[in-house]
């Protein structure tokens, strides 16, 4: 039963809300033509939905509480399905077969169109995982992320237009080249704290993507470069449908050898000071661990990755300008890794899956991405901070 | 006997607080010396000062590992001064929780070990063996310190003790030949200080490590240490032995209000 | 001299409305040490609610004096209620969780107020309508200053005077000072540290909500994205004078708007928000703890 308190509480919310939001999703004003338009029922749609809606906060709130409470006298010792799955060689071997099998089934059964979607959720699940080095792992707030996947298409798509090089040989140059901008950006801005650390990298995806704005002999302005050539294969140039479901493949690769390399690399010394770090710094340091040259490390590898995948967007798209580059697209790929669960592999996997598809798939959601975004941001920092699947550490058996 | 640590004139300011004013200590081989003092004396501020967490106003720190050369080591970032042999525990556990006992170790081993990202993600067979190095190394720490059954519990959900515990175990992963407490028994039942009390000589007769503490408990202050030394208001207003320092005047006055139980 | 001139009554004028903006920066991070992004966000809002009472008053009749009052009071008044909720929903439940958890939660309350507006109103911008008359004394000096940047000077002079006031004559005040310098002691002798949070908020969306109006109606137009670049620029000035500082962030507002007006006005317009992040990345780099904030080392 619910208390009247309870009901009394809400209604005041309610109020509240309607209250809130009443000029800017009651009123809509055209100042040109003089004519206000009066939108009630969306106040009404207010009124009911924060209604409803602080139950379900409050509830959760709770909830949350109690969890934090039993976690504190120790008592948190169940271990979660996900986690069970993964070791159990009987569950996780027919589930990889599986995923194997559809993966490679994919682009022979749906239409390109769905391939090409498919293809971009792969572009965010790698970029996802580079992000999540730097952030999940390493816990450096990065916000401009989309610089170096920037460098990365830019590379791309200048040196081919300028000097015709092909696809397979700006790929490496594009990791590098981010590997070279993480370093130079890195090296003056990781000494400093938690949130300048995020201000100063949004300031830096800023500086890059107004300068490419308006550097016109450089980079062609807010026009951008057009008739990027699709990827190759040892010279031979595909048709669109071909060369789509190659692209894909491409990303199917690109996406296993990340997964390997961040698993290897989070259960690496390496990997295990980044996670000290996050932990805390000062103790950190206070152990032996360099912590410019640690940071540096997963700040420039991060930035390796973005610069790969931009060279893949680049010759995906095969048009590039500064627009794709905006800092909404920096907390798209950090939402999915707040999602999914900050340094968990499998959670950034699915946080860009659902994040990706979902407003593709569900037109009606496809306006209303960006404000999703913003709330599962929120969201999950509030109710579940270590994401959809919280980041498992190895365990080590030792026998006597 | 060696002297290892040496701190001349050593001198920290906050603003206008001036937390630790002109002071000299040394630690020699092979000794557990303590620092005793009340509350706010400056006594953890010495060891953020030493262990380059601080940079101290005036003064100079200076090191002789065994076998080695001396040297000043003012200035040097924490992580410099901790790969030169000083290792460190804190008053207030700093431990990283969301890593497993056993990985808290590991992380000490981190100056010790060189295996880079291109090792980690070719995991050749250099890389295989520094890790499996690590993990025994590690292991068998906890096995010293008495934590070994926790080794794959997250660090946050041990009972305080073992917190403390697994404080000292990281710090030992590093190998130093001075090993700096803070307070290593707040908040230990008397059962549970008395074991420290054990690991604490055990590790200074086993692995050949020198230790400073800070402590409270003036039983075990008496019990382990073999020099003390007592602050107030930044100072040092005595040092000496166990006896030496229940019969000083001075330390008395000091402690006047405050309650030990010695 | 008389291009300079207009170059710096322009730079005070813009450097002002930073530090009615930065003020909020500053006094939130305080007080929480949290950087909150979505204040730009309350500042746009601060402008719509502005625009919309504006077309609706005026379309009911009321003569022009009225209009602006009300629409500036009703700026104020949602601009608080929205930063109030803000912190009550996103931050204060927060309070005791690592450093990172706030600061992404406000950078999602950031990019969901704005594509809140961006739905609920439009994406174009709109046109505001000029609020401030011209008066007859300025006419022979119009050619360095104008009338909207007359009434935006002493609006927001007269608003620092007050804030300084109340932060150092109130009880209110002395309790906000109090939980700046350490929470948990103020909390001990019976600050309610909640309320002073939220008052805080509500002091810093006020503020934000008064840049808005006297921006909006001096450039001429608003869209949902207003407040991301002036939270931007607000954020440099608060940093670039000492964040924390009261007088830094309109020291460092000041700065950055006179830099802002010498370089676009000497330079170049085409970079002109690269000045303002160059010299913000400048700044954290080289001077982190700002023009009057003071390097402090933190306890461990
Ligand atoms: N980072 C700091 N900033 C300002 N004051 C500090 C800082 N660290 C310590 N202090 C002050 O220095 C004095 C000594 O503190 P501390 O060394 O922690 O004492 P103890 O460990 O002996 O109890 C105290 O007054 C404390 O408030
Ligand atoms: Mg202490």
């Amino acid at each position: 039963m619910i208390k009247a308190q309870e009901i009394k509480k809400s209604f005041l919310v309610s109020l509240w809300f309607m209250f809130l939001t009443f000029p800017i999703m009651v009123i809509r004003v055209n100042p040109i033509e003089k004519f206000v338009e009066w939108r009630w029922k969306n106040m009404l749609v207010v009124g009911i939905g924060s209604f409803l809606l602080s139950f379900v906060w409050r509830y959760m709130l709770k909830k949350k509480e109690a969890g934090e409470k039993r976690a504190e006298t120790g008592e948190s010792g169940k271990t979660f399905l996900i986690q069970r799955i993964l070791e159990e060689r009987r569950f996780y071997i027919p589930l990889v077969t599986g995923l194997t099998i559809i993966a490679v089934a994919f682009p022979f059964i749906f239409s390109m169109y769905q391939t090409s979607i498919m293809t971009t959720a792969l572009m965010y699940i790698v970029l996802g995982l580079g992000l999540n080095i730097v952030v999940g792992l390493a816990g450096l707030l990065d916000l401009g992320y989309v610089a170096f996947y920037a460098v990365g298409a830019y590379s791309y798509a200048l040196l081919n237009y300028h000097f015709g090089l092909g696809f397979w040989s700006v790929l490496p140059i594009g990791a590098v080249l981010g590997f070279i901008f993480g370093v130079l950006l890195g090296f003056p801005v990781l000494r400093l704290q938690g949130d300048y650390l995020a201000i100063v990298t949004l300031g830096f995806g800023e500086i890059i993507r107004l300068v490419l704005e308006n550097w016109n002999e450089f980079s062609f302005g807010p026009s951008g470069i057009a008739n990027i050539d699709r990827p190759g294969f040892f010279g031979i140039q595909f048709s669109l449908q071909t060369a789509s479901i190659y692209l894909y493949f491409l990303m199917i690769g690109l996406v296993i050898f990340t997964i390997i390399v961040v698993n290897r690399l989070q259960n690496s010394r390496i990997g295990r000071a980044w996670i000290a770090l996050r932990e805390d710094e000062t103790a950190c340091q206070a152990m032996g661990i360099d912590k410019t040259r640690t940071k540096l490390r997963a700040f420039a590898l991060g930035a390796t990755w973005a610069g790969m995948v931009g060279v893949i967007f680049a010759a995906k798209t095969t048009f590039i300008n500064p627009a794709s580059f905006t800092f909404l697209e920096s907390a798209m790929i950090l939402s999915i890794v707040v999602l999914g669960g900050m340094g968990s592999i499998l959670g950034v996997i699915i946080g860009a899956l659902i994040l990706i598809l979902l407003p593709e798939y569900l037109r009606a959601f496809s306006d209303y991405r960006m404000l999703l975004f913003g709330a599962i941001m929120v969201i999950m920092m509030v109710f579940r901070p270590q994401g959809i699947i919280a980041n498992i550490r190895r365990t080590y058996k030792f026998n006597e | 006997m060696n002297t290892i640590l040496e701190v001349k004139d050593l001198s920290m300011d906050f603003g206008g607080l001036r937390a630790l004013d002109h002071l000299d200590l040394n630690v020699v081989e092979g000794e557990i010396a303590a620092i005793i003092g009340p509350n706010g004396a400056g006594k953890t501020t010495f060891f953020n000062c030493i262990t380059g967490i601080y940079n101290p106003t005036e003064g100079e720190i200076l090191i002789s590992p065994p076998g080695k050369k001396r040297k000043k080591i003012n200035g040097l970032k924490p992580n410099r001064v901790t790969k030169k042999g000083m290792a460190r525990t804190f008053q207030n556990i700093r431990l990283f929780s969301n890593m497993t006992v056993l990985e808290n170790v590991m992380i000490g081993r981190h100056c010790r070990t060189s295996s880079g990202i291109v090792g980690a993600i070719l995991r050749g067979r250099s890389t295989i063996k520094e890790e499996k190095d690590v993990v025994d190394f590690s292991y068998n720490i906890l096995k010293k310190t008495g934590i070994s059954h926790l080794v794959n519990e997250f660090a946050k959900n041990l009972p305080y003790g073992a917190q403390r515990r697994l404080e000292i175990a990281r710090a030992m992963a590093t190998e130093p030949f001075l090993l700096l407490l803070d307070e290593p028994a707040a908040g230990m039942n008397p059962r549970e200080t008395r074991e420290l009390d054990e690991l604490i000589t055990r590790l200074r007769d086993e692995d050949n490590v020198s230790i400073l503490m800070i402590e409270h408990d003036m039983k075990l202050v008496m019990s382990l240490s073999d020099r003390i030394f007592v602050m107030d208001y930044g100072r040092k207003i005595a040092q000496g032995t166990p006896s030496d320092i229940i019969n000083n005047p001075v330390v008395i006055k000091a402690y006047l209000g405050e309650d030990i139980d010695a | 001299m008389e291009y300079f001139l207009e170059l710096i009554l322009g730079g005070l004028t813009r450097g002002s409305i930073y530090a009615l903006i930065a003020l909020g920066y500053t006094m939130v991070y305080g007080i929480i040490q949290l950087i909150n992004f979505a204040h730009g966000e309350i500042y746009m809002i601060g402008a719509f609610t502005a625009l919309i009472f504006t077309s609706v008053l005026t379309l009911l009749g009321f003569n022009e004096i009225a209009v602006i009052v009300l629409a500036s009071l009703a700026a104020v008044i949602y601009s608080s209620a929205y930063g109030y909720t803000v912190e009550k929903i996103a931050y204060m439940p927060l309070r005791r969780a690592s450093r990172l958890s706030p600061l992404i939660s406000a950078i999602g309350m950031s990019i969901f107020l704005q594509n809140y507006v961006l739905l609920a109103q439009t994406s174009d911008f709109l046109p505001f309508p000029n609020l401030i008359p011209e008066f007859e004394f300025i006419k022979p000096y119009r050619h360095i200053i104008s009338s909207p940047e007359i009434v935006i000077l002493i609006t927001t002079s007269t608003a620092m005077i007050l804030l300084t006031f109340l932060i150092k004559f109130t009880r209110t005040g002395k309790a906000m000072r109090a939980t700046a310098q350490d929470r948990n002691m103020a909390m001990l002798v019976g600050v309610n540290v909640n309320r002073v949070i939220s008052i805080t908020f509500v002091i810093g969306s006020a503020l934000a909500a008064l840049g808005g109006v006297l921006i909006a109606s001096h450039v001429g137009q608003i869209n949902f994205y207003i407040g991301f670049v002036a939270g931007i620029k607000a954020f440099t000035a608060a940093v670039l004078g000492g964040i924390g500082s009261i007088p830094g962030a309109v020291l460092g507002a000041l700065v950055l708007g006179l830099t802002e007006s010498f370089a676009t006005g000497y330079v170049s317009s085409d970079y002109e928000d690269v000045f303002a992040f160059g010299l913000l990345v400048l700044i954290l780099i080289f001077k982190p703890a700002g023009i009057l904030g003071r390097v402090t080392a933190r306890k461990v």
